[in-house]
């Protein structure tokens, strides 16, 4: 068991209200990913979630009970944090014993949960190390396992791989939605990284100054954003947003196009311009092009290596049916 | 970049500071090592030409060496006590977010930037005078009879004194290790479910350990030669004869340079196993 749900939360510090009333339901087993901006109060929304930050107004429940006034330890749940906060004078088998030591549990007990912990995450061989003597990776795995010898009704991430290199975040992206399979735990992963919100969530929430722009699964924002911040937040690289003559000709005051519904003809294309920059990546090509009159720069991408460079006169052609309307408040039409 | 030339340049350069080091500390050691075998007393015949072990066997064989070694470590380990308890929770109270944190923190350090001598007279007239002292006061006002301090509770005043001398520094130290605690750790651990207590014991204790560790090394090599305290409060008497004081009468009052010497080569001799003893801890310490 583990839903979550918000009612009417608000957050303030002092005077400043980082958080307005907010309402969010998490169901029991979803993957669901906070992300947005630096700054937009995805973190405070999680740490008001574990109790580390006590709510100004508003109710907390965790499976249907108030868990508004409860310490973070009676609720439940367990975090992995950003910098892995692992104990650097205790070993791996201590770090991920310490929550059971904690609730006092039979040391057969706890020999046994973290002998199996650390199989499922491949640590057994690193449990007498510190944590000091281990990659960054595994420091990650520590982390996790210090967070599931818990079993806890849901598991909280607060940007666990902002501290990895590229290719091992990849990896741990996949561990985690693996782990989330095998546990099927509910899991609230905070990140600013659209690319790891798209991945692995179930559920993603975009969040921007403390407001919920839109909730939904990845391919719902994805196809369906319901405002222009959502469209130009989700999508890699990000959607063109065009203002203009162009916009109102279809009716809206902005258009949406993402780079890949748009075309690169040889000739006669609705719209033209010059390349800026060129990025072959061999599977695709990215054009950043100038000139168009639409917007300072449009992203194009084309499947395969298209040979234009720097300086070439392109012609595009955007797909009208795959094009999203925004009107002057910035909401899909 | 060094080149030959400039690698003796640089050697010529440093030269001056290297020698005038190394005769400060050298001129004194040997002198020290030299009357430690004459038999020397300056106003009773002068330098009475060579003594062999003979210094070294009276200073230990004294009835008052052992006593004097014992009030010695009394000391030390009083204080050490004292400073590195109060110094954690100081600490830690400083650490807490107040009002007015900058002035309070500069407060806490101010006994550190008083002379010894100062402090010490201060606490022995101003707190500890039988008649005048604050606490006697303080006493009389309760209804009990004032307590003579330095003579009935000799040692005991003269640790509360050094220590509120070094507990400033001791804080100071362990503040800034305080301060250098991740956050986050301490947040795991309470999601972790440990409680207050539990969090001080299982992960600011340890944290605090190598910092705790250098405290009181250093503490130790000053602690070891505590004297302006002794001097200007008890003058040595009532069982408040340490090592170094004892060094100080044998030379000054009885007039025999002989003997001192031989007692400030034991002293020496003394500091260098604890330094060692202690550098090893702390080699430990910062090899993990």
């Amino acid at each position: 068991m583990g839903q979550i749900q918000l009612k009417q939360v608000t957050k303030s510090f002092g005077e400043t209200q980082v958080i307005p009333p907010l309402d969010l339901t998490i169901q029991d087993g979803e993957f669901t990913v906070f992300v947005g901006p630096s700054g937009c109060g995805k973190s405070t929304l999680l740490r008001l979630i574990a109790g580390l930050e006590d709510i100004t107004t508003g109710h907390i429940e965790i499976d249907g009970k108030d868990a508004t006034d409860l310490v973070p330890a009676k609720r439940g749940l367990a975090m992995v944090f950003q910098s892995y906060a692992l104990y650097p004078h205790m070993s791996v088998r201590k770090n991920i014993a310490f929550p059971l030591k904690m609730a006092k549990l039979d040391p057969a007990e706890i020999n046994r949960r973290v002998e199996g912990a650390a199989s499922v995450l491949n640590l057994t061989d690193y449990l007498d190390r510190r944590p000091g003597q281990l990659s960054g990776g595994q420091r990650q795995r520590v982390a996790i396992g210090r967070a599931i010898v818990r079993e806890p009704a849901a598991f909280l991430f607060d940007e666990p791989l902002s501290n990895l290199d590229a290719a091992l975040r990849v990896g741990m992206r996949m561990e985690i939605s693996e782990l989330h399979k095998k546990l099927d735990t509910t899991m609230i992963y905070v990140t600013h990284d659209q690319v790891e919100a798209m991945t692995m969530a179930d559920k993603i929430v975009v969040l921007q100054a403390g407001v919920i722009e839109q909730v939904g699964s990845p391919l719902e924002l994805y196809r369906a954003p319901r405002n222009t911040f959502v469209a130009g937040f989700i999508g890699s690289p990000k959607m063109n947003l065009i203002e203009g003559a162009a916009a109102t000709e279809h009716g809206a005051h902005t258009i949406g196009i993402r780079p890949e519904h748009i075309d690169v003809v040889e000739d006669g294309g609705t719209w033209q311009g010059t390349v800026g920059v060129a990025e072959h990546l061999g599977s695709d090509t990215f054009f950043h092009i100038h000139n168009t009159g639409l917007a300072e720069t449009i992203t194009v991408r084309a499947i395969g290596d298209v040979s234009l460079t720097h300086g070439d006169t392109i012609h595009l052609n955007p797909r009208l049916d795959e094009m999203h309307k925004f009107g002057a408040d910035g909401l899909r039409l | 970049m060094a080149t030959k030339a400039s690698r003796s340049a640089a050697r010529v350069m440093m030269a001056p500071a290297v020698i005038l080091l190394l005769g400060w500390m050298l001129v004194p050691l040997i002198m020290t090592l030299w009357f430690s075998f004459r038999k020397y007393l300056p106003l009773r015949g002068g330098d009475l030409g060579f003594a062999g072990f003979d210094n070294y066997t009276r200073f230990v064989t004294s009835s008052a060496f052992w006593p004097a070694v014992q009030t010695t470590l009394v000391i030390v380990l009083g204080v050490l006590a004292i400073t590195v308890v109060f110094g954690v929770l100081l600490a830690l109270l400083l650490d807490q977010p107040m009002w007015g944190q900058g002035v309070v923190r500069i407060l806490v350090i101010a006994p550190f930037f008083v002379m010894p001598t100062v402090s010490a007279l201060v606490w022995k007239n101003m707190f500890m005078d039988p008649v005048n002292g604050l606490f006697a006061h303080l006493w009389r006002f309760f209804g009990a009879d004032p307590v003579s301090w330095l003579s009935d509770a000799s040692l005991p005043s003269i640790i509360m004194i050094v220590s509120w001398q070094w507990l400033p520094f001791a804080t100071l130290i362990l503040l800034t290790a305080v301060q250098s605690l991740d956050s986050e750790q301490l947040e795991a651990a309470e999601m972790d479910g440990a409680p207050k207590l539990k969090r001080f014991f299982y992960i600011i204790l340890p944290h605090l350990s190598r910092a705790m560790t250098v405290v009181i090394l250093i503490q130790t090599i000053f602690l070891l030669a505590i004297f302006a305290e002794i001097f200007v409060t008890t003058g040595g008497a009532f069982g408040t004869r340490t090592l170094s004081y004892l060094i100080f009468q044998r030379v000054l009052e009885s007039q025999n340079v002989g003997l001192g010497s031989a007692g400030g080569v034991y002293a020496i001799i003394l500091a260098n196993i604890v330094a060692i003893f202690l550098m090893r801890i702390v080699g430990k310490n910062l090899d993990a």
